[in-house]
């Protein structure tokens, strides 16, 4: 009869946990890619397992607190081992261990596998913003916490966060896809770690400064998609969301259109190659360089003009620059990568020859070499001031001012 | 009254009066009480911080404090509670419970003894004073993960001098422990007749010394990269962040045991008192204790599937993680047994072991679901992690200290507690604890990640739930705090017997209650009828170290 009661009880509470877990938005997202679906079922079969040995477990600990009191047990029973028992609970919940572990290194396997995408885009983290290099397309911008969030987040903003749309999870440009397209993601950092999470879209993987990751992501149903970045990366880590916006394909290449970029294919040639070079140099492994002198320093701006432009200010830049745009390649002591046919900046004569023939290669880029034209004035003339002046070249200043005369 | 440790040669003398006792003591009992109340005073501090951080977690949008200080507050609470609650409190009751229980005088090596508890409070100085500095505590989180790390303000350099400082305080302990355990029992109490709270130790001990250097190493490391050139981390000179996670895990994951396997030794000797029957399974309770410990040192990398390992390796440290699920579930399902067909009776430390067995069972099954690399994507950095380990780390660890307190008090002071308070403590706590932790598992599972000072307003309803269960859970400890400062430690309480408690066997339960400052300064008669262990009844089976 007890025994009856404490059965449906258990019954009642375990559907309502069911109930908590699967209905309401409080569970984990089942997501509308493939991978977020089926990392979804992986949790729910293991949720239940556990559930189910938490019932066995929990029922009968809670049947011998209620039936081997003192009260109604006076008596001990003496036994204190058994071979057999040992045995079973130790083989038992192997076995159950072996069921969870195949179908997740399954899916395990099929997340890594990121050959044969549509195409790839470039993840920048920065304190506390991302960047998005769509690098077969030519599109390249900065994402950052949209205005009305970021005014409403001030401590004692007086602003109603309810009435901010979206709060915290809203950005000014979101990172735009086409729908039921593989692509790969190239995930590396300018400055700190930082992680790239969109639940719905997909798990979430490390942003590392020097490091580039990958994953690949097939979003199955258009829609607004939000998320933030996970991994602690200073003072407004809590601050720099993540949108992906998924679109059908002839909306997504209007977009592109409108970007001023081009779908992969329409031009063939340089920039694909250059694209293919620069995704191989990034593989390679250097990626950037880190500001962090001092406490709270941000990583150097790479857009937006500075005032000063003498040339201790201009090599100081124009180092950072170097090094999160060019090192890949040219290799941080300018020395190339004869391998690869990334020729020597060293006593190049470009580098040490006038001025407007190297804007114009870096502003258009040639061959494998990618354009850099969507870097501001400032950090064009910086990094070829650097180069012009490093490593035993001498070769003098170039401002701003003739950068923006060679646009 | 008697002695237990009648001898002749020795006079027996009691402490020095004064401060200058405790600042000169060598005495495990004295040392023991200041672990004690060192580690009660980091709770306190540790808990001062969690409220913050609940405060400003209350609602959406930041309503007390600026984004920079919040992370600190979420660094120092981990630091404070991991090296200066939890950690010295297992010291504490190491020192106490140690020598008592394996019959010798004192530790082996008292006056390191005395230096290892002293280095703390220096340790903790440096750390928290980093509070009043320019720039702040440190905020990079308890994992001080470079470059983040690096640029911490004023307070880098306490911050890593700290850790060597907690790092010397911990191996010195580990020392002790190992040599006393080793070298001191008493005749006739062989290895597997060792109470399990000091095999706990032992084992606990030597995963100390192997991993606290390691950590000094890494946090060295990273002192090199910021002050003198050197570029471990730093990828820009050709140093690799992601070589600082593998080696601060390779420390962290053992540490994680280092923080339980105590509280499974403290378990275990509790659960068989108020169930008036051995321990089931003693030599597979200690087999499993041994093969955690192992395992902990492969398992590493589960807390970094997100960075970008190569498959082979992601699913290598998946398997492994997987198989700690095994020993640990031998573990629970020995103390089931134990209670099964017992005579059990509830006492406020029964019901926080009792808990223990409940609460650290969640933890569990969370870090089974955490295991699974895939699914961890979604998991890792989120609300559901900090669930996750504060279900094994509160409800685990700190009831387990709770427990042990409750358990032994009345040996230390001569005093029992007051146990209709121990039981509104144990409930409160139970529930609240819940209410704290419980609602974390949802808000993670939202998408909410942790360590963020503000939140998207879908988030809430769990984190208004959150901060109510912290605060009151905060509150109920001052019952505690009562119950044992005025009926123990002032001696308003019974008088308690030297066996206290019906069921309780062992050495400890032989001096009487409180414990005399000096005890079994000659080796005690080891009687069978006080071995925890399933060799008690070797003489009858005629079995020497039979293996199972
Ligand atoms: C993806 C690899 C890559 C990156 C990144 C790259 N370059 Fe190049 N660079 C090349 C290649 C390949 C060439 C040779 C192009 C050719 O002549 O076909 C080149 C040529 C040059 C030259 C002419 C050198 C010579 O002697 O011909 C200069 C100057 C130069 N790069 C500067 C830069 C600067 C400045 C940056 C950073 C803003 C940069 N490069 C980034 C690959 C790269
Ligand atoms: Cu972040
Ligand atoms: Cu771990």
């Amino acid at each position: 009869m007890e025994k009856a009661k404490f059965q449906a009880a258990a019954a009642a509470l375990l559907a309502a946990m069911a109930g908590v877990a699967q209905a309401s938005p409080y569970n984990l997202p089942k997501g509308v890619t493939e991978l977020t679906q089926e990392v979804y079922g992986l949790h729910m079969l293991i949720f239940w397992i556990v559930c189910g040995i938490g019932v066995v477990v929990f029922g009968a600990m809670i049947y011998s607190i209620f039936a081997h009191r003192k009260s109604r047990h006076p008596k001990p029973a003496d036994f204190h081992e058994s071979i057999p028992v040992e045995i079973a609970w130790t083989v038992i919940p192997f076995i159950i261990l072996i069921g969870m572990a195949i179908p997740a290194a399954g899916t395990l396997i099929k997340m890594e596998d990121t050959e044969n995408s549509e195409f790839t885009i470039k993840v920048t983290g920065y304190q506390w913003k991302w960047q998005y290099e769509y690098i077969d397309q030519d599109i390249d911008f900065f994402s950052t916490l949209s205005t009305d969030s970021n005014e409403a987040r001030q401590l004692g903003s007086g602003v109603d966060v309810y009435k901010v749309d979206n709060y915290l999870l809203d950005v000014d440009k979101p990172l735009v896809l086409p729908v039921g397209a593989k692509v790969r993601l190239l995930l590396t950092s300018n400055d700190v770690i930082h992680a790239w999470w969109v639940p719905e879209v997909t798990g979430k993987k490390d942003a590392i400064p020097g490091y580039i990751n990958k994953m690949w992501i097939q979003i199955e149903e258009p829609g607004v998609y939000r998320g933030q970045c996970a991994e602690l990366c200073g003072r407004d880590h809590g601050f720099m969301p993540i949108v992906v916006e998924a679109l059908p394909r002839e909306e997504f290449e209007a977009w592109v259109a409108e970007q001023g970029g081009r779908m992969p294919g329409e031009d063939a040639g340089p920039p694909q190659m250059a694209s293919a070079a620069r995704v191989a140099a990034a593989d390679i492994g250097v990626a950037s360089e880190a500001g962090m002198s001092d406490a709270g320093a941000g990583a150097s701006e790479p857009v937006g003009d500075a005032p000063a432009a003498d040339q201790a200010s201009l090599m100081e830049q124009g180092e950072t620059v170097y090094g999160n745009y060019c090192s890949a390649c040219h290799q941080a002591n300018g020395q190339g990568m004869a391998a690869a046919n990334f020729p020597a900046l060293v006593d190049s004569p470009i580098v040490t020859g006038p001025a407007d023939a190297q804007i114009q290669q870096i502003l258009q880029g040639k061959g494998a070499m990618p354009a850099f034209g969507y870097l501001s004035d400032m950090d064009i003339a910086s990094v070829i001031t650097y180069t012009r002046n490093s490593w035993g070249n001498d070769a003098g200043v170039v401002t701003p001012a003739d950068v923006a005369a060679q646009r | 009254m008697s002695h237990a440790a009648t001898h002749d040669e020795h006079h027996d003398h009691g402490p020095e009066a004064g401060i200058m006792r405790w600042i000169k003591t060598t005495n495990h009992k004295d040392l023991g009480t200041l672990y004690l109340w060192f580690s009660m005073i980091m709770f306190f501090i540790g808990g001062l911080m969690s409220l913050v951080i609940r405060a400003e977690l209350f609602e959406p949008g930041l309503q007390f404090v600026q984004p920079e200080f919040f992370n600190q507050m979420t660094t120092m609470h981990a630091l404070v509670m991991i090296f200066g609650g939890v950690m010295p409190a297992f010291v504490g009751l190491a020192n106490w419970m140690i020598p008592m229980m394996v019959g010798c005088s004192d530790l082996a090596l008292p006056r390191v003894n005395n230096w290892g508890f002293w280095i703390l409070p220096f340790a903790f100085g440096l750390l928290l004073s980093t509070l009043f500095m320019d720039g702040g505590a440190p905020a990079a989180g308890w994992t001080m993960y470079p470059p983040l790390v690096l640029q911490t303000g004023d307070a880098f350099p306490f911050l890593i001098f700290a850790i060597h400082l907690m790092g010397i305080s911990s191996i010195t302990g580990a020392i002790n422990v190992i040599v006393t355990i080793l070298n001191m029992r008493a005749p006739q109490m062989t290895l597997l007749k060792m109470p399990l709270f000091v095999w706990s130790w032992l084992i606990t001990a030597y995963l100390l010394l192997a991993v606290m250097p390691v950590l000094a190493g890494a946090v060295t490391m990273l002192l090199t990269d910021k002050y003198f050139g050197t570029s471990f981390f730093t990828a820009a000179g050709g140093g690799d962040p992601v070589m600082f996670q593998h080696i601060f895990w390779f420390f962290g994951h053992p540490e994680v045991y280092i923080l339980i396997l105590p509280a499974f030794g403290i378990v275990s000797t509790i659960i068989p008192t108020f169930a008036r029957k051995r321990l089931f399974g003693y030599d597979s309770m200690v087999y499993a204790m041994a093969s955690i410990a192992f395992l902990s040192f492969i398992v590493w990398a589960h807390h970094m599937f997100t960075v970008g390992m190569p498959l082979a390796a992601e699913l290598f440290f998946m398997f492994a993680t997987m198989l700690i699920a095994v020993p640990t579930g031998v573990k629970v399902f020995n103390w089931i047994a134990t209670m099964w067909r017992g005579s059990m009776t509830f006492e406020t430390p029964m019901l926080f072991a009792l808990g223990f067995v409940f609460l650290f069972t969640i933890g569990g099954f969370s870090g089974l679901m955490l295991a699974i690399a895939p699914v961890d994507f979604q998991y890792h950095d989120s609300y559901f992690v900090v669930a996750h380990f504060h279900y094994v780390l509160v409800p685990g660890a700190v009831f387990s200290i709770i427990a042990a307190i409750y358990y032994w008090i009345p040996k230390w002071t001569g005093h029992m507690y007051n146990e209709r308070l121990g039981q509104i403590h144990f409930w409160l706590s139970a529930i609240f604890i819940n209410v704290t932790f419980f609602p974390q598992h949802f808000a993670g599972l939202a998408g909410m990640p942790r360590r963020i000072p503000d939140y998207a307003t879908q988030f809430t309803d769990w984190n208004v739930i959150s901060s109510v269960g912290a605060f009151v859970y905060f509150v109920v400890q001052f019952v505690w705090a009562y119950n044992m400062i005025v009926n123990c430690i002032m001696k308003k309480g019974e008088p308690a017997t030297s066996r206290v408690w019906e069921g309780a066997h062992g050495l400890e339960w032989t001096v009487p209650s409180p414990a005399p400052y000096h005890t079994f300064e000659e080796p005690p008669v080891l009687d069978e009828s006080e071995v925890q262990g399933a060799h008690a009844d070797e003489h009858q089976h005629e079995v020497q170290g039979k293996p199972a």
